[in-house]
């Protein structure tokens, strides 16, 4: 008797698990007979069809060249949708499809227009469905779009080393007098750090659910942005401290390097798209703003660092991470740019941003413990809110 | 991004006219092979609008590639496909010399008797290649049949409303109050029938139009047609000069039957309903007679019964290419109102009728259209192909 659950659990090892796994069919038959039922007896013809079907086009990318304009559109409705015809300026233009015919719902079309655009000067699209509804794409000042070429990857490489790298690098470079500052000022410092990251924080997100406002309503970007970020922090989270402890000094150095990077890349995908639509002068002054704007981001990177002494090849490699990140958000950006993705990109940024806060906060929360005092002090306090003006100030220096 | 849209704020209200300028908006720039860059991307976009820099037009390619490109370009202007115009039920070229005169009969005090059906029912129309439009119709058509009666006929128009909302017919033209056709007068609820009944005076260039309420929405769903009074030749005999444009007026005369005449009701469709037309055209079907030419015969004077049922934009025009036209407003006078004009202009329910001669042109098309560019490039263009032996 009392072998007996033994036995039989052992015995039926093979055999109970084919059973669950055939329990596990159930629900998927069901799903399958419910389907069926559905299709057959159309239960909704009960009530009246007199609703129209959905549409919605999303403009997601505008190219424009010698040979007019080129839009990249996504459907978003609830039965294939039609492009009768297009409006260019209030004028009805021709216009080619690839592929033709009507488009399935979150399929992409590219619609060519031979479409005398006028350099500097705003254009305006409308997308006339067979309903009749209109879709407005403006195109805020024409320019041609930047081409895949050796010269302009390098030119757009550039752009993005003097928003990432170099800013990173430059603050980086306080690290000789943050180490002179004594220990006393480490507190202030990673409180610092973390007004600053808290500042990027809410900025990423900002930026990652305006975005997902413009992609395709399918794609549910903004529970995506949400759902992305607490997935990027719970995981980078879980990688930091997988050896038990809460990463500190180099480690948590580099978890800073690439929180800023994703967030860098976040940055440089915007830059990249808003230059290749022309809603951007890449002037000298943008550029400066930005390297007073990111230049704090270095500080914080080597903040952990200060009761540290690394190679040399730990801050090159810190300053990389961080700050190279961007280059490829801009080259991404200027040819391959997608709402949904850019927003997907910012979220996963500000998911390692939180990621990053947290370490940071727990690291001043261990080191004011072992120093006697509180995490919760006047230095704390205003390190934090010097670090959220600091970047608050320098935004406003970027928008001026 | 925040500070991208201050940027692009920034710029839209600078305005910026060419790449040169923004450049120095932008302040300079920093690295050698930006400067490359832009500096091509400008020269390639400056080919494009030679016409409005100084300087892009003193390196405008003079290759013919591109400027063969250029032509193509800039020909791009219309709509993309065909109308079916069997599925409409009616085609815009038949349309325009389709007079329904009713069914004639004389009444003992020897007037005639013009008696007319007319069915309003809803019907989905194609108004431009692919863009259906879920029209309110008279007689399954947009405009509606033109009516066509001599001065001093007694009309009867029996109609019926088999259409979902209630509507009318108002007439244009001088009748009794409980004929006018507004609600409270001669309003058909669905399935109702009303019959109008009143002679046919002023001769001239009128219309006709549902003005159940809202008047917007019945007007601009399609709801509105022509009504042509000709003159009767015999109340004009005392002026031999009217008498003969009497007889030219009238239709089925010999004298009319010189003449190439042509209803052209000048409207427009809102199909996103924002109290914005997205189309324009004459007789409904945008750029229909562009696609297909009017053909004339230049031997044969032209006379063009215009009307105005453009809604939302208060005025519309006919403008014709290489000729000049005389016009009779409302078409109410036997004598020209404007001599001698290129263009006229009509407010909504304006009308008049327009007379021209191709006698001493060379062949070719001939455009016509709105002179507001804006209605001509939404569909509001046509042609007339000139033909015929040089006199």
């Amino acid at each position: 008797m009392s072998t007996r659950p033994s036995k039989s659990g052992t015995s039926a090892s093979g055999p109970g698990s084919l059973r669950s796994l055939a329990w596990l069919l159930l629900p998927l038959i069901g799903l399958g007979l419910f389907l069926v039922l559905l299709f057959r007896s159309d239960p909704l013809a009960l009530l009246s069809d007199m609703a129209p079907p959905l549409e919605e086009l999303t403009v997601e990318q505008t190219l424009l060249d010698d040979n007019g304009i080129t839009l990249w559109v996504r459907a978003d409705g609830s039965e294939p949708m039609h492009i009768a015809q297009i409006q260019v300026d209030g004028a009805f233009w021709q216009f080619s499809q690839t592929p033709a015919g009507p488009i399935d719902r979150l399929d992409l079309v590219r619609l060519d227009l031979p479409y005398p655009w006028v350099a500097g000067e705003p254009h305006f699209i409308t997308l006339i469905t067979n309903s009749g509804t209109t879709f407005d794409h403006e195109i805020a000042v024409a320019l041609p779009s930047p081409k895949a070429s050796a010269e302009q990857f390098i030119g757009l490489a550039v752009i993005g080393i003097f928003i990432g790298l170099v800013p990173v690098a430059l603050g980086m470079l306080s690290y000789p007098a943050l180490r002179r500052s004594g220990s006393g000022s480490l507190q202030f410092l990673l409180a610092l750090t973390v007004g600053l990251l808290v500042f990027l924080l809410i900025d990423t997100l900002g930026e990652a659910l305006e975005l997902a406002d413009e992609a395709a309503g399918a794609f549910k970007s903004p529970t995506l942005v949400w759902a992305a970020a607490i997935g990027t922090f719970l995981l980078l989270l879980v990688i930091g401290r997988r050896k038990g402890e809460a990463p500190t000094g180099t480690g948590l150095a580099g978890y800073l390097s690439l929180g800023i990077g994703l967030h860098n890349l976040g940055e440089g995908l915007a830059v990249g798209a808003a230059f290749a639509v022309g809603e951007t002068a890449l002037g000298t002054f943008l550029l400066v703003g930005f390297v007073l704007h990111n230049i704090t981001e270095g500080i914080g990177i080597v903040a952990p660092l200060v009761n540290k002494r690394p190679a040399t090849w730990v801050f090159v490699a810190l300053a990389l991470l961080a700050g190279l990140p961007a280059v490829f958000g801009v080259w991404v950006g200027a040819f391959a740019f997608a709402p949904q993705w850019a927003s997907l990109f910012f979220a996963i940024g500000a998911g390692a941003i939180l990621q990053v806060v947290f370490e940071v906060s727990a690291y001043l929360s261990r080191r004011s413990a072992e120093a006697g005092g509180s995490w919760l002090s006047l230095t704390s306090l205003s390190g934090f809110l010097v670090g959220l003006a600091v970047m608050y100030g320098t935004a406003l220096l970027v928008t001026a | 991004m925040k500070f991208f849209k201050s940027l692009k704020t920034k710029i839209t209200q600078i305005k910026p006219v060419n790449p040169v300028r923004r450049r120095l908006l932008g302040g300079g720039f920093l690295a050698g092979g930006l400067v490359a860059l832009t500096a091509s991307g400008s020269a390639r976009a400056q080919s494009h609008d030679n016409h409005s820099t100084p300087e892009g037009s003193a390196t405008a390619p003079k290759d013919p590639a591109a400027q063969e490109k250029m032509r193509m370009q800039h020909g791009g202007m219309t709509t993309v496909g065909e109308v079916d115009h069997a599925r409409n039920g009616f085609h815009p070229v038949e349309m325009l010399t389709d007079w329904d005169r009713g069914v004639a009969s004389t009444l003992p005090d020897g007037r005639t008797l013009r008696e007319f059906e007319i069915t309003a029912e809803d019907k989905e129309i194609e108004i431009a290649p692919g863009i259906f439009f879920p029209a309110w119709t008279y007689n399954g058509r947009v405009p509606g049949p033109t009516l066509r009666v001599t001065e001093g006929d007694v009309v009867r128009i029996r109609f019926t409303n088999n259409s979902s909302m209630p509507h009318t017919m108002h007439f244009h033209g001088i009748h009794a109050a409980r004929m006018d056709g507004v609600p409270g007068a001669g309003e058909a609820m669905p399935g109702e029938e009303f019959t109008y009944e009143f002679d046919a005076k002023p001769f001239g260039c009128h219309l006709y139009h549902c003005h159940s309420f809202p008047l917007k929405r019945h007007m601009q769903k399609g709801l509105y047609g022509a009504f042509i009074v000709d003159p009767d030749p015999e109340k004009h005999r005392d002026n031999p000069a009217d008498y003969a444009v009497a007889r030219s007026r009238l239709l089925g005369t010999p004298e009319n039957d010189h003449w190439q005449e042509f209803i052209m009701v000048m409207n427009g469709f809102d199909t996103n309903f924002d109290e914005e037309n997205e189309i324009y055209a004459v007789n409904s079907i945008a750029h229909a007679y562009s696609n297909e030419p009017i053909r004339v015969d230049k031997a044969r004077p032209i006379r063009v019964y215009l009307v105005n049922v453009t809604e939302f934009d208060p005025i519309n025009s006919f403008h014709l290419h290489g000729n000049f036209f005389d016009y009779y407003d409302h078409g109410t006078t036997l004598s020209p109102t404007l001599r001698i004009v290129d263009t006229v202009m009509q407010c909504q329910a304006q009308r008049g009728i327009i007379e021209i001669s191709f006698a001493e042109h060379e062949n070719g098309n001939y455009m016509f259209h709105a002179h507001q560019a804006e209605f001509a490039e939404l569909g509001w263009m046509s042609l007339f192909q000139v033909e015929g032996e040089d006199a």
